[in-house]
């Protein structure tokens, strides 16, 4: 089996790391670097709980290898709060219940995040197919919902501000 | 849930990952969005020895009107598909069906080409390009082929391109009038259909079918057209009347299986109910169309 090395952006910081050709993105990020946000379900994309954001864009990191992503930018759940001060969508799930247990968190945020960049007002149908591929065993996901509804109203008016 | 060991490449020319197929053969798989590879892989359903990562091949990636027909290249993402105003002005029925293709983070990732060679009968872009018409541009070491969409879909998961060749790009022909349709019924909102259908009608000055194409998917091997259908349409009106016997012709022509998620005859049935919907459909757009 073919080794890699490789250079990649997480939450900002820079790594360079080698590994075997099949190591998987999401135990790349839970196991080498140590960011256990990232969550596995099913591993085999049909749960969405291990969501990243890869160059700005939501994507299953069970379904990437690592090597791929050499020069890349990854945003995990861990790259949400900053400065101790949690992300609007962060703080509409704990105002909204919008989570239970919370596993199926850290994913519902980060493709809930990149969902309210190309729809930033959205209706709560398309909310709900906004998340149709990640899959919530607790709250029936009225909840979840509603607090990504209040979190677009959150962030288009510190836009406005 | 890890993948069996494999060589990975991700050469950045085309003549690289020619000359890698044409080293490994049928040990090598091409990875392209991974959206069906990947689940395979990581539940060691499929083991190859050599992944060539096509990822990183510049240009393959555009969606662009050629010669009369809509050329995509086998890198564009399912979002670009969904979004494309070239396919919303030439082709909508491509646009409107990328909606129901997996969900957000599957059509952020997952490519068009990817989704042709993967062949799943159940596949909304294999249906609206065997549906419409259209032919996939091969590339092999030696040089290159065009194979028409009749002749690509061969079994499930099964089409007519070698290990030795990719899939560099998909033709699909135009829609000229108005009158198309498209509609499957799946379990769950984006999950695989259990039964598909897309027409694309045209109407002559009386309002009489002229030529006429009825493509089903998930209710076959490969997808399938309904011939039979189709004929009996042309040069006729589309009432109530015709429309059943359609609807009925075509669940003859279909050859669906039953599986855990349905039987075959409940597909039939949901088969006959979608070729009658979406005649009405586009019967209904044509007339607003005349309006
Ligand atoms: C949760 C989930 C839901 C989904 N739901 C749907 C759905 O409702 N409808 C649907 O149609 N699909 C669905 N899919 C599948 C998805 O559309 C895939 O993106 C698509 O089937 C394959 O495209 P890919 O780019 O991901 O290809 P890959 O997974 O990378 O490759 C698939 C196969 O095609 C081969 N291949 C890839 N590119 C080329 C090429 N250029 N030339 C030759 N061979 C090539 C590969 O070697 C492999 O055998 C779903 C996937 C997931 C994970
Ligand atoms: S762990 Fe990736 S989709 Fe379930
Ligand atoms: S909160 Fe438990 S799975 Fe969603």
């Amino acid at each position: 089996m073919t080794r890699h090395i490789i250079t990649v952006t997480v939450n900002g910081t820079l790594y360079t790391r080698e590994m075997d050709a099949r190591k998987l993105l999401s135990d790349f990020i839970r196991e080498d670097l140590g960011l256990t946000g990232t969550h596995l379900g099913c591993e085999h994309g049909q749960c969405g709980t291990c969501t990243i954001l890869f160059n700005g864009v939501s994507m299953k990191s069970c379904l990437l290898l690592a090597t791929q992503a050499d020069g890349a930018k990854i945003m995990t759940v861990e790259g949400l709060a900053k400065d101790g001060v949690l992300h609007p969508l962060q703080e509409s799930f704990w105002e909204h219940h919008g989570l239970q247990c919370g596993f199926c968190t850290p994913g519902m945020l980060m493709n809930a995040l990149y969902f309210l960049t190309v729809n930033p007002r959205p209706t709560d149908l398309e909310i709900r197919r906004g998340i149709a591929g990640n899959l919530c065993r607790c709250t029936g996901y009225v909840n979840i919902v509603k607090a990504i509804k209040a979190a677009a109203e959150k962030m288009a008016q510190n836009k406005g501000a | 849930m890890k993948p069996a060991p494999f060589d990975y490449y991700a050469p950045s020319t085309l003549e690289e990952v020619l000359a890698l197929l044409g080293q490994h053969g049928d040990e090598a798989k091409l990875l392209a969005g991974g959206q069906s590879l990947m689940p395979l892989i990581n539940m060691r359903l499929a083991r190859p020895a050599v992944l060539v990562d096509i990822n990183r091949l510049p240009g393959l990636d555009y969606i662009r009107e050629d010669d009369g027909m809509i050329a995509i290249g086998a890198l564009t993402r399912h979002a670009s598909v969904a979004s494309s105003n070239v396919l919303k002005k030439s082709c909508p029925m491509l646009p409107h069906a990328a909606q129901f293709v997996g969900d957000l983070q599957v059509r952020n990732r997952g490519t068009f080409g990817g989704s042709i060679a993967h062949a799943d009968p159940a596949s909304e872009f294999c249906a609206v390009v065997y549906t419409l018409g259209g032919e996939i541009v091969a590339r092999h070491a030696g040089g290159s082929r065009v194979i028409p969409v009749e002749e690509f879909f061969e079994a499930p998961l099964t089409t007519a391109l070698t290990p030795r060749e990719i899939a560099t790009e998909v033709r699909v022909a135009r829609i000229k009038g108005a009158a198309w349709s498209f509609r499957g019924i799946a379990p769950r909102f984006g999950d695989f259909v259990l039964a598909g259908v897309g027409i694309a009608l045209d109407f002559d000055g009386e309002g009489r079918c002229g030529a006429c194409r009825v493509g089903m998917f998930g209710v076959g091997p490969t997808p399938l057209r309904a011939y039979k259908a189709e004929q009996s349409c042309v040069g006729n009106r589309l009432d109530e009347k015709l429309i059943v016997e359609l609807a009925e012709l075509a669940a003859t022509e279909a050859d669906p299986s039953s599986d855990v998620h349905a039987s075959a005859g409940y597909r039939r049935e949901l088969l006959r109910w979608l070729v009658g919907w979406n005649l009405r459909n586009a019967s209904r757009k044509h007339q607003e169309e005349m309006k």
